[in-house]
């Protein structure tokens, strides 16, 4: 039924799920680049280590917290395997409404999350080619926040990064830490 | 059809232009968009001494938004331009708040001229998870839709002056914004014609 089909995966059991218009975040997030940006730049438009770090701080905090949401019916996943699917999946499904494409491991702490068509970069583009991708760096920050807030809530402790392949699709490479 | 409503456009017949573009375009659950807003505040707290600044940051930022939002509502509702500025209010509370926060808003306390009216919010989505820290007792939390109206009616040639006067979050009992007319905002003629 269409009530089964809002509930699966939804973060909200037991509450109506709530939306809002896509465009609010989307506008958000590049108010919130335009603020941290300010100052925060050098001449070749790129965010200096303060910003940066400022602005991934900020996908931390919202990605820890929105684990803790999304997870608060289910049982813990223990298995660093789980958990990096759950982010694959469920996490994925609920931030940018489709998963992952492509997970790869080297087995060795290392994951390779790919997104053939990122939904959040495809708002951001330029006619310039060069813009777009300066752009595009700032604009992954976030989610590689969100992504490292969501893996340490969930008890995986890692390094985040990103990159755009051709846009907009990109990779985020999961590194886990000892 | 929504163009031929008249200029005083019953809520009725908006609330429901609202919900029918609501339900059309792409929604997004929530809790990334409210959790991000409250992210952002917090450290424009940690930013800045002075409370009032984040409110006139958050409006700022709410106004860069509403300069661009607006073409999203106009693409979407397809209503007649408002005539006179009595005739934003409804619009604004039932087909704007509903098209993108997914809650419409109430109208009230005009003054006498119809230049000066209160949007309540009975509810705000960006509320929901807060609680405003030590401190605070003068932030406007979600000053930045303050900003929004402020800029839409910009580009619709409506100078405004848009603050909150109630806020659930500061124990009132529910939330107000007024919104006050300054001034009509001339077009400009492009240069070449007479």
């Amino acid at each position: 039924s269409e009530m089964a089909a809002t509930q699966r995966g939804s973060v909200q059991t037991g509450e109506t799920r709530k939306e809002v218009h896509e465009s609010c975040f989307e506008f958000l997030q590049i108010e919130m680049l335009e603020w941290i940006s300010q100052g925060g730049e050098d001449e070749f438009g790129e965010l200096n280590p303060v910003a940066a770090q400022k602005i991934e701080g900020l996908g931390y905090s919202v990605g820890h917290r929105l684990a803790e949401r999304f997870t608060k019916e289910r049982g813990r996943l223990v298995e660093p395997l789980e958990i990096i699917k759950f982010i694959c999946k469920d996490f994925w499904l609920e931030i940018c409404k489709k998963q992952i494409d492509n997970l790869r491991t080297n087995h060795r702490g290392v994951y390779v999350l790919h997104d053939a068509k990122f939904r959040w970069l495809t708002k951001i583009s330029s006619t310039d080619a060069n813009r777009t991708k300066q752009l595009s760096a700032k604009f992954l920050l976030f989610p590689c926040g969100l992504i490292r807030g969501a893996l340490a809530n969930l008890g995986v402790n890692c390094d985040v990064s990103a990159e755009v392949v051709t846009f907009p699709t990109c990779n985020f490479t999961i590194k886990v830490k000892n | 059809s929504a163009k031929q409503m008249s200029s005083q456009g019953g809520a009725k017949d908006l609330a429901r232009v609202g919900e029918t573009i609501f339900k059309s375009v792409d929604r997004f659950n929530y809790e990334l968009f409210i959790m991000t807003y409250g992210a952002m505040v917090a450290q424009l707290l940690r930013d800045h001494e002075d409370v009032q600044e984040v409110n006139t940051r958050l409006e700022k930022m709410g106004h860069n938004i509403g300069l661009r939002l607006i073409e999203e509502f106009l693409a979407r509702s397809n209503l007649n331009r408002c005539q006179e500025f009595k005739d934003t209010a409804e619009v604004i509370a039932k087909v704007g708040f509903k098209m993108f926060l997914g809650v419409a808003a109430g109208v009230t306390n005009w003054d006498q001229k119809k230049e000066e009216y209160s949007l309540i919010l009975d509810e705000n989505p960006l509320n929901d998870f807060v609680e405003l820290p030590e401190g605070c007792q003068h932030l406007w939390f979600s000053n930045i839709l303050c900003g929004v109206i402020r800029g839409c009616l910009e580009m619709l040639q409506w100078r405004v002056e848009c603050k909150f006067v109630k806020d659930v979050l500061k124990g009132d009992e529910t939330s107000e914004i007024r919104v006050k007319l300054i001034e009509i905002i001339p077009e400009e003629i492009p240069v070449g014609e007479d």
